[in-house]
């Protein structure tokens, strides 16, 4: 199988590591060669943030480049339409909708873009946006975004609903097991 | 057992395999985690020292001691530990030593793009570069063997992209050597000149054993060509790489070229790169920054490619390689799609200093009174971004206490009027305590600021020798700074909160008046510990606000203004209470304030 490449983006703190934790498991288990990605160092501090997941009979880089994602799943909206240029042509864009001001709209210095979803679309990308926030305190807590998005991309991946049970089993501890796996049923469901 | 590790995680796994009994290293993105992950063995002794030659010293008494042991650092910290390095290349070792250092090409988190190998090559250790978690794991227990074999430490070249992915490995158990008795030798570890003339033509032997021991190993191997021997334009392109490199050769080229992968940079092999040059007719060297590998070919009269046509700055990646070699290779450029955008320029989302980081006050308070700021390393560097663009220089760990003497000294008593020096709890236990030195002894009218936010906290909150905890969490020594500073000779030692604006206007300007050096601790516990309290978040009465933006001078990231008035994020604020010291009309309101 050719290599797949999926990229998670958000902004630092927003839970990211979880979703790569928890896709770098559903695939090792389901036999890929895997390859996960991050910079440390940064995530604390607001700044944007990136990770790779690539998956196949055997992967060598452990970076994506541009015009080689799959898949760009979102924790927030401007960080979708930056890193929009990584997408294939035909890749699929999962977005939370939530919206983060980084520090030069905060200083007025710049404006939040609006009607990001549908300028997004009207480059060809395919967009599937979903208020994460809203649906993750539906199931218990504001932290499951992460949860809520894996759900949403369950959709398009071939994989048995039994083996992101089973992954999600294994990453989240077991006293908030019960509210992530609603989470992911809302994500999926939404 | 198959997991998924990190390239860290890997190496500190190797390091327990290998049954190393010892660690000590200061810590710097991207090594950190190889020391942290080894810390969570029990069977491994682990600590933080106070900076990277301490730990680099402190690895070489085990070894002699006969344990395996290893210290950790990034690239430029191995310039703070060349001193040890040097030399332990003629003393060789007892146990085995294994050095981490870990490269950041493309700046990620560093102040220089240095090259390491030159390390290695100008202190004649070998040097071991892995490409991935796996090799990552299978040559941190390699080098421990060799290390004893050659007698000699032995370095593993991390990078950024190695040592920050997640890749399969296989684990195996630990393996502990014997302890290797401690024997008196003085002409192998006592390194004055009458020994160390007779140790340095061990050196180079040593480096020509190794290099035959490279020229078969597998750690060097050969991908030949599938498709025919020849690329799709016949020639039979060979490309020498190592590291990260290789990974993006075969992503991009896959099996159309001939690979040497190189496994171990230092020292290089010389029949084997022949060899494989013989059976290509172009041959380009893949590496990222300076180009060793390819000099080293051209020594050897080879004609071959290198930074004629890649770039000497910066990482690479599969696209780069694409871009820079495809008309080499395929003989036509690379056909990508153009890249979907937004019309939209997309705002920049930088680092910031946290809500309620304790610096942030300072900062403000330097601006304010137009300090000249000479800044150090660490979370305090940000003080240079917009808007408090508080900080002057940037250099290397301790430069900021180093140079704020030199400064006044020439400065003819004009620049120590206006000048400060801030460094961290942290930083300033790792170098900036010599730097103190020389103003306590040459008398400098020179004020400099500790930062103590009690932890590490750029490289993800290690403690220091000042937090008194140890790696594990468990108690130990504590450094008391205010005594310390006091006991090189400085009279004027004082403490501030940083929340307290008016504490830190007085204590600045009253130590930059004095004609005697002085020293300020600015102490708050960074605000990202697990154990500091938060205050509630401030509340804005935007009956009281005008929009005058006086809140926004310190850069808050919780701080935005909506429709004419300041708003709070609450998921962000701390109630640290700055803003509300800096509002004209005191619209900002803290719960406290209320209740009292």
């Amino acid at each position: 199988m050719e290599t797949k490449n999926v990229m998670i983006v958000g902004v630092g703190g927003q839970g990211s590591l979880l979703a790569s934790k928890l896709l770098g498991r559903l695939l090792l288990d389901a036999g890929y060669d895997v390859k996960v990605s991050e910079v440390h160092g940064m995530s604390q501090r607001g700044g944007s943030v990136v990770t790779y997941v690539r998956y196949g009979d055997k992967v060598f880089s452990p970076v994506i480049d541009e015009g080689e994602a799959d898949f760009i799943v979102s924790f927030e909206l401007l960080e979708a339409a930056r890193w929009l240029p990584y997408l294939k042509k035909d890749g699929q864009i999962v977005t939370n909708i939530q919206q983060i001001d980084p520090m030069p709209v905060i200083t007025g210095a710049m404006e939040y873009p609006e009607d990001l979803v549908e300028k997004m679309k009207a480059t060809g990308a395919k967009v599937d946006a979903l208020d994460c926030l809203k649906l993750a305190e539906e199931a218990g807590s504001a932290k499951a975004v992460n949860i809520v998005l894996m759900g949403r991309l369950s959709h398009y991946f071939d994989l048995p609903e039994e083996a992101w049970q089973k992954a999600i089993e294994t990453i989240v501890p077991a006293k908030f097991l019960e509210m992530n796996k609603k989470a992911f049923e809302l994500g999926k469901n939404a | 057992m198959k997991e998924l590790m990190l390239g860290n995680k890997a190496f500190a796994r190797g390091l327990y395999e290998a049954g190393c009994s010892f660690v000590s290293s200061y810590p710097g993105t991207p090594s950190t985690e190889v020391t942290e992950e080894a810390a969570k063995y029990d069977e491994i002794y682990c600590e933080w020292a106070p900076n990277e030659k301490v730990a680099m010293e402190a690895a070489f008494g085990a070894s002699l001691a006969g344990r395996r042991a290893f210290c950790g650092m990034k690239h430029v910290g191995l310039n703070v530990a060349a001193d040890p390095l040097y030399t332990m290349s003629y003393t060789g070792v007892n146990g085995g030593v294994v050095i981490c250092v870990a490269d950041d090409a493309g700046m990620h988190s560093s102040q220089n793009e240095q090259d390491s190998r030159h390390h290695a090559i100008a202190s004649k250790v070998p040097m071991l570069e892995p490409s991935d978690s796996a090799e990552a794991l299978r040559f941190a227990k390699l080098a421990f063997d060799l290390s004893e074999e050659y007698d000699t430490p032995v370095i593993m070249k991390m990078c950024t992209r190695v040592a920050h992915s997640q890749s399969i490995v296989e684990l195996s158990d630990r393996i502990v050597p014997e302890r290797k008795a401690y024997e008196k030798n003085i002409p192998k570890y006592v390194m004055m000149p009458g020994n160390a003339i007779r140790r340095h033509p061990f050196v180079e032997e040593r480096t020509e054993k190794l290099r035959a021991w490279s020229e078969t190993s597998d750690i060097n191997r050969i991908e030949w060509a599938s498709s025919g021997d020849k690329s799709p334009v016949g020639r039979r392109v060979g490309i020498i790489t190592s590291s990260t490199s290789y990974q993006y050769v075969k992503e991009a080229f896959g099996n159309a070229v001939s690979v040497l992968k190189l496994g171990m940079v230092n020292p290089l092999p010389e029949k084997l790169i022949r060899e494989f040059a013989e059976k290509t007719d172009v041959l380009v060297v893949v590496e990222e920054l300076d180009p060793i590998i390819e000099n080293h070919c051209k020594a050897l009269g080879l004609s071959v490619h290198g930074k004629d046509l890649l770039p000497i700055c910066g990482e690479f990646s599969q696209n780069l390689l694409r871009d820079f070699l495809g008309g080499l290779i395929w003989g036509h450029d690379a056909d990508r799609d153009p890249s979907l955008k937004v019309a939209d320029q997309i705002p920049m989302r930088p680092p910031v200093m946290c809500a309620g980081c304790p610096h942030r006050g300072l900062f403000y308070t330097l601006s304010k009174n137009k300090c000249t700021v000479l800044g150090d390393i660490g979370c305090y560097t940000l003080g240079a971004v917009a808007p408090l663009s508080s900080i002057d220089m940037t250099l290397c760990m301790g430069a900021s206490v180093s140079a704020i003497h030199g400064y006044n000294i020439a400065g003819e008593g004009e620049n120590e009027k206006k000048t400060v020096a801030v460094i961290g709890d942290s930083t300033f236990m790792h170098s900036g305590m010599t730097g103190l030195a020389n103003i306590a002894y040459n008398q400098s009218n020179s004020t400099v600021i500790i930062l103590d936010n009690s932890i590490t906290g750029m490289t993800g909150h290690q403690q220091n020798p000042t937090t008194g905890y140890n790696i594990k969490g468990d108690p130990a020594g504590k450094i008391d700074l205010e005594a310390l500073c006091r006991s090189m000779g400085f009279e004027r030692v004082r403490v501030v909160d940083p929340y307290d604006l008016k504490a830190c206007d007085v204590a600045i300007k009253e130590e930059l008046a004095i004609e005697a050096p002085s020293v300020i601790i600015s102490r708050r516990p960074c605000a990202l510990l697990k154990y500091v309290k938060h205050n509630p978040p401030i509340k804005v009465n935007k009956d009281k606000c005008v929009g005058c933006k006086s809140c926004m001078k310190i850069g808050c990231p919780a701080i935005s203004m909506k429709d004419g008035k300041a708003q709070i994020d609450t998921t962000l604020c701390v109630g640290c209470g700055v803003c509300e010291q800096l509002c004209p009309m005191g619209a900002f309101e803290s719960c406290q304030n209320k209740e009292a």
